[in-house]
């Protein structure tokens, strides 16, 4: 049975790599695609590849690891929201100055505010939640000077917490909007 | 069940030298797979015995195992000890000796390697109680279907004893997160065969099965934003179909598998869409100032269910699939999300803030004025989705600070786990018939 599972795992690792190496990752491309046939092939013959590849449960898999591309500035770029809320606190009121300051010195920088929120409840909530989070940053950077075009709101919901834990703690260091350079 | 309501009893079952036992093949290293363990308490169960089949030991599945995993799983049978006997379909069974074991239904049968390196699976089903025979069959398949065999098996079995289609041979979709690695996979109904259709350093949530059963819609973050694709798992082709200023989300396919609606945050806020499913431009089907989102067609195709905090706190909103002005369906408490709608439109099932915990609730939509019932115990349930004959439930929970998915019957009692290794498993979704 081990040997069985070795045989499956070799499998499906062969057929990661194959996915790697015929995955395009540019975000130009309007559509990534991978040849199917080749799936199969890669897979080899017998239990294992009849696992991996049989006519009627093949899933043919891709990699897109490795594609992250954030960079932060020296500027501060975090705001921080009480429990159920999307009102940027004034004790933030510096962290939205100096970046509408940058904003509207530099008009070739743009930035994404990235909302993020704690972990309970559905990642769709979340993200909608998070969402408001950073269309309420972008609101305040717009009225101190940055231009609405040199910003985009969007949101990570629930799904990367700045640190882990189930309690009020963490919570509220997970209830934020990142300021990120793009 | 008609056939065999003689001999049916309330029945309370706790298998826990079962369940010991398969922890420890679950704890067996390498083993990429899952297992069953069923922790509910029974209500009215079909006592079945299903022998060895012959010569199954051969290969690599023990296809009468995963039988019985199938059939008692779904809640609606008890499995009655076989041991190590073992006959194939064309044995005849001393059935007063199965009546004393209080089995009402017997199975039988064999796995035969055939010339081209395939298997021939045959069983027979018998009615105990009446001594006769009720059906059975064959069929060749490749070594890698021979689970997808056992499956269509206890199809065949759930349907001629029950009378409804039995979702054994279905696929269910999740994403499995292990550190900073994130991947969709597509696995059986039981959890095993899992594969992988999607690796990415990035979350990924939210997938959703087209109703052909080829496709799933996701929301993948990749590009460092929320961005809904479409990606074809067989051939491992995928498009992104909304990728507009803002987050795209919340993928849900119309029933004819020409659309999606998605929550787009294009002209600000959380709000919902239709847009084709290869892209295009999208169409508004509401306006609001609140976060609208979390979309789900009834299968009739006449509505869309939706959360929405419009009232002050997320709901669980219904409107006409077109679009225009929406009623209010969930009134039972002041926190209710990521509704999930039965087959026949009859059911509700939602996730439900009692306290500090999430809990599954379900509520009957076909009675007005019903109520909610919660069916689990736990306390940090998520995303349910019904089984295509809507009889069971798949849902994330958290069990011992881990991640994991269950099933469970409408009413909570007979519930299992599909345990994994390591990674943490969320965002189930529950495939179509038809494969």
């Amino acid at each position: 049975m081990n040997t069985l599972h070795r045989h499956l795992l070799t499998a499906v690792a062969v057929a990661s790599l194959a996915a790697c190496s015929s995955v395009k990752l540019d975000d130009q491309a309007p559509v990534e695609s991978r040849s199917g046939a080749n799936a199969g092939t890669g897979s080899g013959s017998g239990a294992a590849g009849g696992a991996a590849g049989s006519s009627q449960t093949r899933v043919a898999p891709v990699d897109v690891t490795g594609t992250s591309n954030v960079n932060y500035s020296n500027l501060p770029r975090v705001v921080y929201f009480d429990f159920d809320s999307y009102v940027v606190k004034d004790d933030y009121r510096p962290v939205i100055e100096a970046n509408a300051k940058a904003l509207s010195t530099n008009r070739k920088m743009k930035m994404a505010v990235e909302g993020h929120t704690d972990d309970r409840g559905s990642s769709e909530y979340n993200l909608a939640l998070g969402q408001r989070r950073a269309e309420a940053v972008v609101k305040s950077l717009t009225l101190l000077g940055a231009d609405q075009t040199q910003l985009e709101a969007v949101s990570f919901g629930k799904e990367r917490p700045a640190v882990q834990g189930e309690n009020e703690e963490a919570w509220a260091k997970n209830r934020r909007a990142e300021l990120a350079s793009r | 069940m008609a056939l065999f309501s003689s001999s049916l009893s309330q029945i309370h079952f706790a298998r826990r030298g079962l369940c010991a036992a398969l922890l420890a093949l679950a704890a067996l290293p390498a083993a990429a797979q899952f297992r069953v363990e069923i922790s509910g308490v029974g209500a009215t169960q079909l006592p079945i015995a299903v022998v060895r089949f012959r010569d199954e030991d051969k290969t690599t599945q023990s296809v009468s195992s995963i039988i019985r995993a199938d059939l008692e799983r779904s809640g609606a049978f008890r499995i009655v000890d076989t041991q190590a006997t073992s006959f194939d379909e064309s044995a005849r069974p001393e059935m007063a000796q199965w009546r004393s074991r209080a089995a009402d239904a017997l199975v039988g049968g064999s796995v035969s390697r055939l010339a081209d390196g395939r298997y021939d699976v045959r069983f027979k089903l018998w009615d105990v109680v009446k001594g006769s025979e009720l059906g059975g069959q064959s069929s060749a398949v490749e070594a890698g279907d021979l689970r997808l065999a056992a499956h269509r098996i206890a199809d065949f079995i759930y349907e001629k004893l029950t009378g409804e289609k039995g979702v054994f041979s279905t696929r269910i979709a999740y994403v499995t997160r292990s550190g900073s690695r994130h991947t969709l996979r597509v696995a059986d109904a039981d959890g095993e065969n899992g594969q992988v259709a999607l690796n990415s350093g990035q979350p990924i949530i939210s997938p959703a099965w087209s109703p052909n059963g080829k496709e799933l819609a996701y929301v993948s973050f990749e590009r460092q934003k929320a961005v809904v694709f479409v990606h074809n798992v067989a051939s491992g082709e995928r498009r992104p179909v909304a990728d507009f200023r803002g987050s795209n989300s919340a993928p849900a396919w119309t029933p004819d598998g020409e659309r999606l609606a998605v929550t787009l945050s294009r002209e600000g806020g959380s709000q919902l869409y239709s847009i084709g499913k290869n892209g295009g431009e999208p169409r508004r089907l509401a306006s609001s100032p609140a976060i609208d989102t979390e979309a789900e067609y009834s299968s009739d195709g006449r509505w869309i269910y939706f959360t929405s905090d419009r009232g002050g706190a997320p709901q669980i909103y219904r409107m006409a699939a077109g679009g225009g002005g929406a009623e209010r369906v969930t009134f039972s408490g002041n926190y209710n999300i990521s509704p999930a709608l039965s087959p026949d439109g009859k059911t509700l099932a939602y996730v439900t803030r009692a306290g500090n915990a999430f809990r599954l609730a379900v509520l009957d939509l076909s009675t007005s004025g019903a109520q909610p019932q919660m069916i689990t115990d736990t306390s940090d349930d998520e995303h349910p989705s019904f089984a295509p004959n809507g009889r069971l439930l798949i849902y994330a929970t958290r069990a011992q600070g881990r991640t994991v998915l269950m099933t469970t019957t409408l009413d909570g009692k007979i519930k299992a786990r599909l345990p994994s290794q390591t990674a943490d498993l969320r965002e189930p979704v529950w495939g179509p018939y038809g494969r």
